[in-house]
């Protein structure tokens, strides 16, 4: 009986760790072992190199300001947006007067929820596109059209957005306002997120402190925010993978993938570039694996730092 | 594959496809490589039509037999085609042509080269196969005989009816492979109807349009507006400029990665006209990308911008009334210009014969018929733009394309062209990019030419980079 049951279970799943193995973890072998050779990408022809593409990428410029760029959205993305997200989770959901039904969310909270959410469920490419034309660099764009409306910007001398690499606290303008696209288009579901978590706090916890005379203020940084520990870190993470890779945005909204004059750019783009432009498929996998062996160790580095005891309730 | 030399007016069609499927984020070009390598053997020419050769009937077509021919309907749609096998049927009633078109060429025909492949296929758009595997592989037909062949019409050959370059851009390795249908002409566009009833004329110089700008900036309107997002929009003028100041040699020199290349005599001033045009600020202002910038130029906010034929096409929606597209040729600098009369143009838009094709003599045949005068007339009246025949526009009454017919007519033999952004992916970035930069006025013409050197220089030393050798 019990062997019956161990067949059955590995009959339903061998072919999926199969398929996954074969269409996930092999080509991520594959992309290792390609990093080791100078494929092209366009033949059949492939030496062994050694770890020569793994030594060149440390002389690289280009990959060198990538890599700067990735580590301003690997801080900015997740900072900005967590606090948001947070700052918004709290006001829809503890921010509000209380009542005799206890504690509650500002007015109307549950229309902002959707509001908030609402670029969550867009595609990528219709943020794109919208941005675009809120960014768009002539009087017509939403953003340029209204300051030269009123006087705030010269219309000969309009905002460039992301066609402006003038730094801006030492880092190019153009990340500063694909920054901002990110945070919008993300904080939205981490507020959700963090508002199932802390509608998972039980309210009586929150009562007890106000009877005690705690403010606002406390309550958030004394209760919600360690109570939370556990979902911000996990987010934490996810954003750091997302800044890590920020590809489709800097794709579409920046001038020459990664410009005006290599401003924006970031590991991806490079890598994209080296790989399926210039042709050095080897090389572009090692910084692939490059990338991946970061992003692993940054997450086990966050997930190790942040770990505690967890808080029973 | 992709680093061997092709023509202009196709590239740069398959750059601007490429990105538009890259802007529609379909991330799946892998795919599309993974597959274009699948087997395709070498194959051996041996059929002949079966028919009996004559004047009229160069390639022998047998009567009855059938031609099975792919269209790729992009952009210039299919109809041109249809009329095409009017003509054909014209001379050979008896022989059926099955024509389909399609967008996806490479997904369909690639497959079938190696076994059963149709005739003649227009191997164009974003999903076409790489044009230098297809040669190296013996996959396609070589087609020096139809040049040789007497024109549709009578009078000379082929090769006599075609317009300069088109035979240089389907020649691979010294034969002729490819036959490119349209023709793409590059230059200043200019709204006709506004300069008549302002009585201003098309400068044919920059210090010509120097002396205008401050008439028309006067009127409220910016002299110029380029796509400041694509930077080969922008390095198509830069490098027009540069081949008339400082010639062909300077910019063969330069795609061939010589010394000092970018240092040569005429190139510094070349590109210190366009400093000026920045700095005394004769841009519309804003970072416009190339339908922006192309509509603000309808709008009559800016009155010259440059683009190439297919503009008439990409914008026919929202061409306002009374509005009258014109083309002049790109400003050259005037005395001191090496090669002041050159035109920046070529064919594109390649047909194609498979090694395997069970007709070829048909479909050579067939070849004829679009490159006959009635054929090419048609192709122009269609689809607005230039037929890689002389005078195909010479009968349309529509002003873009007149004056590219014009442009061409005066055209000399050497056609501007650049290689070196198909040669090499770094200096095609590093130009694109330093061309927006000059255009944005923060590199002066000086550190423009500095630059483009150090990137030569380095794309010159790297081991790891394959090079190329542009002859003519």
């Amino acid at each position: 009986m019990r062997h019956g049951v161990a067949r059955f279970v590995t009959g339903f799943l061998a072919l999926p760790v199969a398929l996954y193995l074969f269409y996930v973890v092999w080509p991520f072998a594959q992309a290792a072992g390609y990093s080791l050779t100078d494929w092209g990408g366009y033949s059949d022809r492939q030496e062994f190199v050694g770890l020569d593409n793994y030594v060149r990428l440390f002389s690289d410029e280009l990959i060198r300001k990538a890599f700067w760029h990735n580590v301003f959205f690997l801080i900015t993305v997740p900072l900005f947006t967590i606090g948001l997200a947070l700052f918004l989770a709290f006001l829809l959901n503890v921010g509000g007067r209380e009542d005799r039904a206890g504690i509650r969310g500002v007015f109307g909270s549950g229309l902002y929820k959707v509001v908030f959410f609402f670029p969550q469920v867009l595609s990528l490419v219709v943020i794109a596109v919208m941005w675009q034309q809120i960014y768009r660099t002539d009087e017509q764009g939403l953003i340029n059209g209204l300051l030269i409306k009123i006087g705030l910007v010269d219309a000969d001398n309009p905002i460039a957005f992301t066609a402006d690499p003038e730094p801006f606290l030492g880092v190019p303008a153009v990340l500063w306002w694909l920054l901002l696209i990110a945070v919008w288009s993300g904080a939205g579901f981490y507020m959700v997120l963090f508002s199932a978590a802390m509608q998972s706090i039980p309210k009586d916890i929150y009562e007890a402190a106000l009877l005690d005379g705690a403010s606002r203020f406390h309550t958030f940084f004394r209760i919600t925010l360690p109570l939370l520990r556990d979902t911000i870190s996990v987010a934490w993470v996810y954003l750091g993978f997302i800044a890590l890779d920020m590809y489709a945005l800097v794709f579409v909204m920046t001038p020459s993938q990664g410009g005006p004059d290599h401003a924006s750019e970031i590991f991806a783009s490079v890598l994209n570039f080296t790989a399926f432009q210039k042709g050095q498929f080897g090389y572009a996998c090692a910084m692939g694996v490059s990338l991946a062996i970061f992003t692993i160790l940054l997450a086990a580095a966050q997930l190790r730092i942040t770990r505690r005891e967890r808080i029973e309730y | 594959m992709a680093d061997t030399p092709e023509n202009p007016a196709d590239l740069s069609r398959r750059s601007l496809l490429r990105r538009a499927a890259a802007a529609g984020l379909l991330v799946t070009p892998a795919a599309g490589l993974l597959s274009a390598c699948a087997g395709s053997e070498p194959a051996k020419s041996t059929d002949t039509g079966g028919g009996t050769t004559s004047a009229d009937n160069p390639f022998g077509v047998k009567d009855g037999s059938a031609v099975k021919v792919v269209i790729f309907n992009g952009g210039l749609g299919d109809q041109w085609a249809k009329e095409d096998k009017v003509v054909f049927n014209g001379k050979h009633p008896n022989v059926t042509v099955n024509m389909s078109s399609t967008q996806k060429i490479k997904t369909e025909e690639q497959p079938k080269m190696a076994t059963q492949p149709s005739d003649l296929v227009m191997n164009s758009g974003a999903d076409m196969m790489d044009i230098s595997t297809l040669v190296n592989e013996g996959a396609i037909e070589p087609l020096d005989d139809v040049l040789a062949a007497p024109a549709w019409e009578g009078g000379g050959t082929v090769a006599d009816t075609l317009l300069p370059g088109t035979r240089e851009d389907g020649t691979f390795e010294g034969k002729f492979y490819v036959v490119n249908v349209a023709f793409t002409v590059w230059g200043n566009w200019y709204n006709g109807a506004l300069f008549d009833k302002e009585g201003w004329t098309p400068p044919t110089t920059f210090d010509e349009f120097f002396a205008l700008a401050p008439k028309i900036k006067a009127k409220g309107i910016a002299p110029y507006v380029h796509d400041a997002v694509h930077g080969y929009y922008p390095r198509w003028a830069l490098m027009a400029t540069i081949w008339k100041s400082a010639g062909k040699q300077a910019v063969v020199d330069i795609d061939n990665l010589k010394e000092n290349a970018w240092k040569a005599d005429g190139i510094l001033p070349a590109l210190q006209v366009w400093e000026k045009l920045v700095k005394d600020k004769l841009l519309l202002p804003g970072k416009l990308n190339h339908t922006q910038s192309q509509q603000a130029w309808l709008d009559g906010k800016a009155a010259f911008i440059q683009v190439g034929t297919w503009l008439k096409n990409e914008m026919a929606s929202t061409i306002p009334p009374g509005f009258e597209m014109k083309l002049s040729d790109y400003w050259g600098l005037g005395a001191s210009d090496k090669a002041p009369k050159d035109v920046f143009a070529g064919a594109g838009e390649g047909l194609v014969v498979p090694s395997k094709a069970p007709n070829k003599a048909a479909a050579k045949e067939f070849l004829r018929a679009v490159l006959s005068k009635a054929g090419s007339a048609k192709y122009a009246e269609l689809t607005k733009s230039l037929a890689s025949t002389k005078g195909s526009g010479d009968n349309v009454q529509d002003s873009a394309l007149a004056t590219a017919n014009e442009l061409m007519k005066n055209a000399p033999k050497d056609l501007i062209k650049t290689k070196f952004w198909d040669f090499y992916a770094d200096l095609d970035k590093e130009s694109q990019n330093l061309s927006e930069e000059l255009m944005a006025g923060r590199l002066t013409a000086q550190q423009f030419v500095d630059r483009m050197q150090q990137a030569a220089d380095k794309v010159a030393k790297d081991s790891s980079v394959k090079k190329q050798t542009r002859t003519a």
